[in-house]
């Protein structure tokens, strides 16, 4: 980010514009068929089948803690590099390719805090919107994801634990 | 050592050589030009020394003669006594030259050969004595070895080496030390031809991580071509058949191929064995033979890696805890040496593997006390425990038998260790002992990690892969039999097979997915009979689909946690499908810690047959139309036999079953007495055009009891009517609000159907009586 500008990769989640950095992302691809993982965390939708590689599908929504899609609303993969391999984010809708300049950045305001500021570099103020760029290593952290597993604790599973000390 | 062992190693040995030669070459040279270079001179010698000690090894002398001669020149430069003169690597390569012909012939004819190189060896000796240059052969003779045609321009020695040395000498000296380069290219047309045959070039040093690669490759090959099969039958086009066809064919033999290459026998990592045998048995003192079989039994290179530790452990144990010493042995009557047996086989799929010898066995009193005192046990698991069960303990953390504890084995740990790394790789070890007899690892793995084959189920609308290396067996109940038969141990579901309680696990409830029917009481319940950590299970799951190879792919890091997946695959379709770890499910279900109650419930279950009051019953119908029933635990096997499979021996009626001759009898003859015990007079056996036989064991021997129609199995509280006080006839009860005579089979037989059991024994002597012998042979 030393770079006086920048190229970002945008997509839409709920109302808000997010950007990742166009080298990190390996490819962007329609919905996928999904293989459910029971007993995944939360934030884990299951899993693609990328030519032959299986990839974890992360959905953005609920990493952000908001709320889930509507129902029949099909997510678009942002299919992330990654240290281990590649891992998908599902978002809404993809946007197009920004240049984006280092003057209109500033680091996340106070009031992002329920977008999760651990998630967030900080905001391009861009003319016609706020872009939100987004921190894609801490998006797709295994070690996060499950700090948000708020829902899944609701589930009636103090088996899990235990299966895995036995 | 056989014949085909010997060709191995001795082209293990010219591969090697070879290579060395040809390293040694390049290293004189850059010697040459760089006499100082570190080192370099460290790494002839080592060269040399190789070759010498193989073939010292081999019994190749006149090569080792020759290696040692440079090894001593060798050693004297790096001493610093001699300096590297151009004479002396003109004379070493010389050497290298001779090697190579020597190792040609060796190639050709297993031989040596009977030329005589005491000339290069003199010539090397006159150098290491530090005299100048005497005749060199050097030229002659590695121009000789490549070719006798190709020996035409330098002078003529190829047919009396010894003699040549005298005249050809001072040219050839000077043309060698003044171009010693000049000369290597001369030979190398001539014997570029003849290499092309050698040994070396059949084998190729490839790295491991391009086998893992192409490894891959073919994985994905692999599914790419179960998704072509797929769409195959739906594609009305011959030649799209046909080219998908031929597309199977060449993935799996691809498949295999590659596979191929990164196998290996298992003799690699046990040829080291008998030396930490030896080792140990001295340390012991105890005299221990090993004995290998299926040393050429392979194995994927990573499971290779992964059982060297294991085998070493349970080895080592074995030597350390199984075999005793000479003096006891003799004491005990065996023999004072011990015996170590390692065995290794193929089997469906399968490697197996059996590290056994005639030991001691194990203490089984030892290993109880021993629990009990760690703690691992408590006293009320021990009383129920069988003794494969108390054999088991030996792989729980932290117990070990040892009296004293020694550096070799004794503190406790390492069984636990075994077994988690063979579990590891998807193995499964199991343990049997016999006191006073010995013990017997058992130890199966999966030929390889990559590609396996799995049954495909269907839980909540997904589909997830079953190891078959687990699986046992497939059970299917209908809505009302899985009503019936599922019945619960304090509120855990089991399921009678063939009269042992199988714990069951809903996939659905393990994997928290909503259930869809398994509940609903309305549909079919499979059952997948599984076996992991020697404990049996059905896992029940909504449908079971077809067995498939699958590709074993991670799981990213996300999902490592979750201890019911071993991993994911891709299904022809192309959809991502998880693969169960059978083990991880077991133990998230507790079958295995609660397996010890359900050994427990199952010998509950054998109390009470001796006290009478409850039993599992086999109920049946005569032939005739009576109810009878007996104790199921007293019935080997149920069989039917087409009416036409029943063959005539004298007055009995007999049927080949598992090449032996079962004989028969009618339950009715035998309760009643009827035909003096076998089916003659009338020939019942007609009615109907199978029959039904209930298979009794009495000892090793057998008979089978014709039956009319089996009509269920029930499990009963009794109420015994005074019977009818015929012999063989316990009483009457009424069982399902029937009457039932319930008969006392084991009496019968043993009254009643001696002359029938001597049968099944005599016709197992081949030929014994003339007609069994007749059948048999049939």
């Amino acid at each position: 980010m030393v770079a006086q500008s920048q190229q970002l990769c945008t997509f839409t989640v709920d109302r808000y514009t997010f950007g990742v950095e166009v080298q990190k992302v390996q490819e962007v691809l329609r919905s996928q068929e999904m293989t459910r993982v029971p007993l995944a965390p939360w934030v884990v939708r299951g899993l693609i089948n990328l030519r032959g590689q299986i990839v974890t599908a992360i959905d953005l929504r609920r990493r952000l803690g908001l709320p889930d899609a509507p129902v029949g609303v099909s997510p678009m993969c942002v299919i992330l590099r990654s240290d281990q391999g590649a891992v998908s984010l599902l978002v809404d809708k993809i946007g197009d390719v920004r240049e984006v300049s280092r003057d209109v950045f500033e680091p996340p305001p106070v009031t992002l805090s329920d977008l999760g500021r651990d998630l967030i570099h900080g905001v391009y103020k861009l003319p016609d919107k706020l872009l939100i760029l987004l921190d894609a290593e801490q998006a797709i952290a295994s070690t996060l994801a499950r700090a948000k597993t708020s829902t899944t604790s609701s589930r009636p599973d103090s088996t899990k634990a235990e299966g895995k000390v036995s | 050592m056989s014949d085909d062992e010997q060709d191995e190693i001795i082209t293990e040995f010219l591969v090697e050589a070879h290579e060395n030669l040809d390293a040694l070459d390049r290293e004189l040279l850059a010697l040459e030009k760089n006499p100082n270079a570190p080192g370099l001179l460290a790494s002839v010698f080592r060269r040399v020394h190789t070759v010498k000690g193989a073939c010292g090894f081999l019994g190749f002398s006149k090569l080792e003669i020759v290696a040692h001669a440079s090894e001593n020149l060798l050693s004297k430069v790096r001493e610093e006594e001699l300096e590297l003169t151009p004479t002396i690597i003109t004379a070493l390569l010389g050497v290298a030259d001779t090697m190579r012909g020597i190792l040609r012939g060796i190639e050709a004819n297993g031989k040596e050969g009977d030329e005589d190189h005491s000339a290069v060896v003199d010539n090397i000796n006159l150098l290491q004595r530090g005299e100048e240059p005497p005749p060199p052969p050097a030229a002659p003779e590695g121009t000789r070895a490549a070719s006798p045609a190709a020996a035409a321009p330098p002078p003529a020695t190829a047919a009396a080496p010894a003699p040549a040395p005298g005249p050809a000498a001072p040219a050839a000296t000077k043309a060698a030390t003044a171009a010693p380069g000049a000369h290597a290219p001369h030979p190398e047309p001539a014997s570029a031809d003849l290499r092309a045959h050698n040994v070396s070039d059949s084998y190729l040093r490839v790295d491991v991580a391009l086998l893992d690669k192409l490894m891959n490759l073919v994985g994905e090959l692999v599914l790419a071509r179960n998704q072509v099969l797929q769409v195959a039958p739906l594609v009305d086009d011959q030649n799209f058949s046909a080219t998908s066809q031929r597309l199977n064919l060449i993935t799996t033999e691809l498949q295999s191929g590659v596979m191929k290459t990164r196998m290996q026998p298992i003799g690699n990592i046990w040829e080291k064995l008998p030396r930490v045998v030896r080792d140990l048995a001295l340390i012991c003192g105890k005299q221990v033979r090993v004995e290998m079989e299926g040393t050429e039994t392979e194995l994927d290179k990573t499971i290779i890696e992964a059982i060297k530790d294991p085998l070493t452990h349970l080895v080592r144990n074995c030597v350390d805890h199984g075999i005793e010493t000479a003096v006891d042995r003799v004491a005990g009557g065996k023999t004072p040496d011990g015996r170590l047996s390692l065995r290794a086989y193929h089997e469906g799929g399968q490697v197996n593997i059996e590290i056994s010898d005639d030991g001691k066995g194990m203490d089984l009193e030892a290993i109880k006390n021993k629990g009990l005192e760690r703690n691992l046990i408590t006293p009320e698991q021990v009383a129920r425990m069988t003794d494969r069960d108390l054999q088991n303990l030996i792989f729980l953390p932290g117990l070990s038998t040892a009296e004293k504890i020694s550096n070799v084995s004794g503190r406790g740990v390492g069984m636990d260790v075994v077994k988690t790394n063979i579990e590891k790789i998807g193995g499964v070890v199991d343990v049997h002992s016999r006191r006073g007899l010995g013990t017997t690892f058992r130890i199966k793995i999966p030929l390889t990690l990559a590609i396996i084959p799995a049954l495909i189920v269907t839980t909540g609308g997904e589909r997830y892969a079953v190891p078959q290396i687990s699986l046992l067996e497939l059970v299917r109940l209908t809505a009302t039999q899985a009503h019936e038969r599922i019945e619960l141990v304090q509120g855990a579901p089991v399921y009678r097979l063939r009269g042992n309680l199988l714990p069951l696990v809903y996939l659905n409830r393990e994997l928290e997915i909503e259930d869809r029917q398994a509940d609903a009481g309305e549909a079919n319940v499979n059952i997948v009979v599984l076996q992991t950590d020697n404990r049996r299970f059905g896992l029940v799951v909504d449908q079971v689909n077809d067995t498939e190879e699958i590709v074993v792919k991670p799981l990213g890091q996300h999902l490592k946690g979750i201890t019911a997946f071993a991993g994911a695959t891709i299904m022809g379709d192309g959809r991502v499908a998880l693969i169960l770890d059978i083990l991880g499910i077991a133990q998230h279900a507790r079958v295995i810690s609660e397996a010890h109650d359900r050994a427990s419930a199952q010998q509950e279950g054998a109390r009470e047959d001796k006290g009478g009051s409850k039993q599992t019953l086999l109920l049946f119908l005569t032939r005739d139309g009576r109810r009878m029933a007996i104790p199921l635990s007293i019935v080997a096997r149920l069989e039917e036999f087409p009416r036409q499979s029943v063959e005539r021996f004298g007055v009995h009626a007999v049927v080949q079953y598992r090449d032996r001759i079962l004989p028969l009898v009618d339950i009715v003859d035998l309760v009643d007495g009827g035909s003096g015990g076998g089916l003659a007079g009338q020939d019942p056996l007609e009615l109907n055009d199978t029959i039904h036989v209930v298979v009794y064991n009495e000892g090793q021997r057998s008979v089978g009891v014709v039956v009319g129609q089996i009509v269920d199995i029930v499990d009963d509280a009794i109420d015994l009517s005074p019977g009818a006080g015929r012999g063989g006839l316990s009483g009457c009860a009424v069982i399902q609000q029937k009457v039932t005579e319930l008969i006392n089979l084991e009496a019968l037989v043993l009254s009643r159907g001696a002359e029938l059991l001597d049968l099944y024994q005599s016709s197992q002597g081949a030929g014994a009586g003339p007609g069994p012998g007749a059948a048999l042979g049939a």
